[in-house]
């Protein structure tokens, strides 16, 4: 089973080098991050600018290339399910095959010039911390894309429609009507229910947890009590780690499930 | 005061024909001298005294002398908790090489390790100071060194520690090299006159690193002011020459790198400021010049209140700062021109260096956080830098006049 799972994996790494795209995108974030630290001064500058590419871009990236995924190898895929496989290894084949490229071609790509500038020795914690980031939202967003891939099988353009509202929806409307109940309700303590709708967006949870890292020092300006221990001891990271962990959890299981108990 | 003198001196003059050379006395536990007290009284002025290695109770020593006090390999000087432990009242006394500690503690008088009143010329040098309320004492001294000394406590209430050197009604006092960590202040100065704080480091201070009150014309260079409870603070006081310091670290509600109050022209240079709640804070200070820090990933990077004139930020680097400038007015009277901001997305079309679009240090988010701090929380969303950015083209709610027209392209170096 173990061996069934890699054989895919191994086939979709091949495809996908062919193709090129991986590694256009992996070269994207190389000049990206070069660019940013030739001209653009400090590692901190630079981290926080890729933050805000990544926070941004990754999502979509993510979630169309996952559903364009779905889309075009469809006769690949029923193929492979009149063969004796296992649903669950096909599902996890297909997803990390597309899913794990993706990923690297970031990381790899962001890693070089922070290496060669010497920024990972510097500012470690933060480069890890952004890398790692940006890793897990395409592990969460691919994820995603499979989802409405195999949610809307035939309609394509109604797929394609929904993911770029979804992201429109994560990556900016969000905040803003988060914006608009912290003043429609400026009255009424509001921290634990700030703090508890901003976990419910995997964008917001990365995005905090880079706040955490860079902005701490204007945190600890704030006077509310619930706000200085989430954000003044450790656990505010753990709570926004561990939700973005369920955020990974939750719509890889659903896209198995859907996988498993779709009549294709 | 003649008579006791030369009493001293005869008596001094006998015992040392009992026994010691070239005027030098050695205290040592097991040797004919064994307290400072006596040694003291023993030595004419201007004689040396070396002390040995070994531990020495005793407290509320009296210098009323100039003398040469020298510890060997740190002898301890232990003060059994009451009062001060050393009080200088001679000209010219140097005090080297101790290691004190155990004064008393008390809520009405200032008990400290080395006590300095009303002297000159003295120089205290190398000592070591542990567990004491008051660190090293200046009261109306003149001249003098205080150099390379050591202190630390681990009372970490306010109210109940001491400053670690303090300095009140001094003039031309030098503090050089000196670490002082778990005071309430690091190094306190009330009344005085232009003095040289040179190469401290000051640090874990309950309050202050450094406290700054009523003091004209002194210089601070190359000081490190570090994860101290508030911060330094330098208020009701002009001309005074900060350079070349470093203020890291300086978290919370009500901590600053630097907070000025009251300060009248003076010139702050080639500092730099990172990572602190707020880096500069100003209230009511006047024709000041700050020119070419860096000020890198503090919350606020200015914070400056209406009351304030006349300022000038120059030259600047504004780097990775949660917001740049705060301000509490619609209105704006200093000046802000000529620096470099990393938030800053204009272009400079004709290459000469300087950005052809103003920028504006206040932004609208700034703003939002003062109406209502909870959405503090969605800092460096997309969502507010569109508000930000729409508000940088056509503004609103910020300070009209609070702009850089001369916004550099590159960090200045």
């Amino acid at each position: 089973m173990k061996s069934q799972t890699l054989h895919i994996l191994s086939n979709e790494w091949k495809t996908l080098l062919r193709g090129k795209w991986v590694i256009g995108y992996g070269l994207i974030f190389l000049m990206l991050t070069d660019s940013l630290l030739r001209f653009g001064g400090g590692g901190a500058e630079a981290l926080l600018s890729l933050s805000n590419v990544m926070l941004l871009f990754i999502p979509l990236v993510g979630m169309i290339y996952g559903i364009l995924y779905i889309y075009q190898s469809r006769e690949f895929v029923e193929l492979l399910l009149t063969q004796p496989i296992d649903r669950k290894v096909l599902y996890w084949g297909l997803f990390l095959g597309i899913s794990t490229p993706l990923m690297a071609a970031f990381i790899i790509g962001s890693m070089l010039p922070l290496g060669w500038h010497g920024i990972l020795i510097l500012d470690g914690s933060a480069s890890a911390m952004v890398l790692g980031l940006g890793g897990i939202l395409t592990l969460i967003f691919v994820s995603l894309g499979f989802v409405l891939g195999l949610k809307f099988y035939d309609d394509r353009i109604k797929g394609f429609g929904f993911t770029i509202v979804i992201w429109l929806f994560m990556a900016i409307l969000y905040d803003g009507l988060v914006l608009m109940l912290v003043f429609t309700f400026g009255h009424y303590p509001l921290e634990r229910f700030v703090i508890a709708v901003s976990m419910l967006n995997p964008i917001d949870l990365a995005r905090i947890m880079v706040m955490l890292e860079f902005d701490i020092s204007a945190l600890m300006g704030y006077t509310g009590a619930v706000f200085s221990r989430f954000f003044g001891s450790n656990l505010g990271i753990f709570t926004a780690g561990g939700m973005l962990a369920i955020w990974l959890a939750v719509p890889t299981w659903l896209g198995l499930r859907v996988f498993k108990q779709k009549d294709f | 005061m003649k008579f006791t003198i030369s009493i001293s001196g005869i008596i001094g003059f006998l015992l040392i024909s009992f026994g010691t050379a070239h005027g030098q006395i050695t205290v040592s536990p097991n040797g004919p001298v064994t307290s400072i007290q006596q040694a003291i009284e023993m030595s004419e002025p201007g004689g040396n005294i070396e002390v040995k290695p070994g531990t020495y109770f005793e407290n509320n020593i009296e210098i009323t002398k100039p003398l040469t006090i020298t510890g060997e390999n740190f002898p301890v000087i232990d003060g059994e908790h009451e009062g001060t432990v050393l009080v200088i009242r001679a000209d010219s006394v140097t005090v080297k090489g101790f290691e004190i500690k155990n004064t008393g503690r008390s809520y009405i008088r200032d008990y400290a390790a080395i006590l300095i009143d009303q002297a000159k010329d003295f120089l205290v040098e190398n000592n070591r100071l542990d567990n004491v309320f008051f660190g090293i004492y200046l009261a109306e001294t003149e001249r003098g060194t205080v150099k390379n000394n050591t202190i630390e406590s681990y009372d970490r209430r306010e109210a109940s520690s001491g400053n670690g050197i303090h300095l009140w009604n001094v003039k031309n006092p030098e503090i050089i090299g000196n670490t002082v960590q778990g005071m309430r202040d690091g190094i306190y100065l009330e009344f005085a006159e232009d003095a040289r704080i040179h190469g401290n480091f000051s640090h874990k201070n309950n309050r202050y690193g450094l406290h700054y009150m009523f003091s004209n014309g002194g210089t601070y260079y190359d000081n490190v002011f570090r994860d101290n409870g508030a911060g330094v603070a330098v208020m009701y006081s002009e001309n005074v020459d900060m350079k070349n310091n470093l203020f890291e670290h300086n978290w919370g509600s009500s901590s600053y790198g630097l907070l000025l109050k009251d300060m009248r022209h003076s010139t702050i240079e080639g500092n730099r400021f990172y990572r602190n709640t707020v880096a500069i804070y100003s209230e009511s200070s006047s024709n000041l010049k700050i020119h070419r820090n860096d000020i890198e990933l503090n919350g606020w990077a200015v914070n400056i209140k209406s009351s304030s004139a006349r300022n000038y930020f120059t030259e600047n680097n504004f780097i990775e700062n949660s917001f740049d400038v705060r301000t509490d007015s619609p209105r704006n009277n200093n000046v802000f021109e000529g620096n470099y901001w990393s938030n800053y997305e204009g272009y400079d079309l004709d290459r000469d260096g300087i950005g052809d679009v103003p920028y504006r240090p206040v932004s609208h988010f700034s703003i939002i956080i003062d109406r209502q701090p909870e959405s503090l929380i969605l800092m460096r969303s997309m969502f507010i830098r569109l508000l930000d950015m729409a508000e940088r083209i056509m503004p609103v709610l910020t300070p009209q006049t609070l702009i850089d027209e001369q916004p550099k392209m590159q960090r200045i170096q």
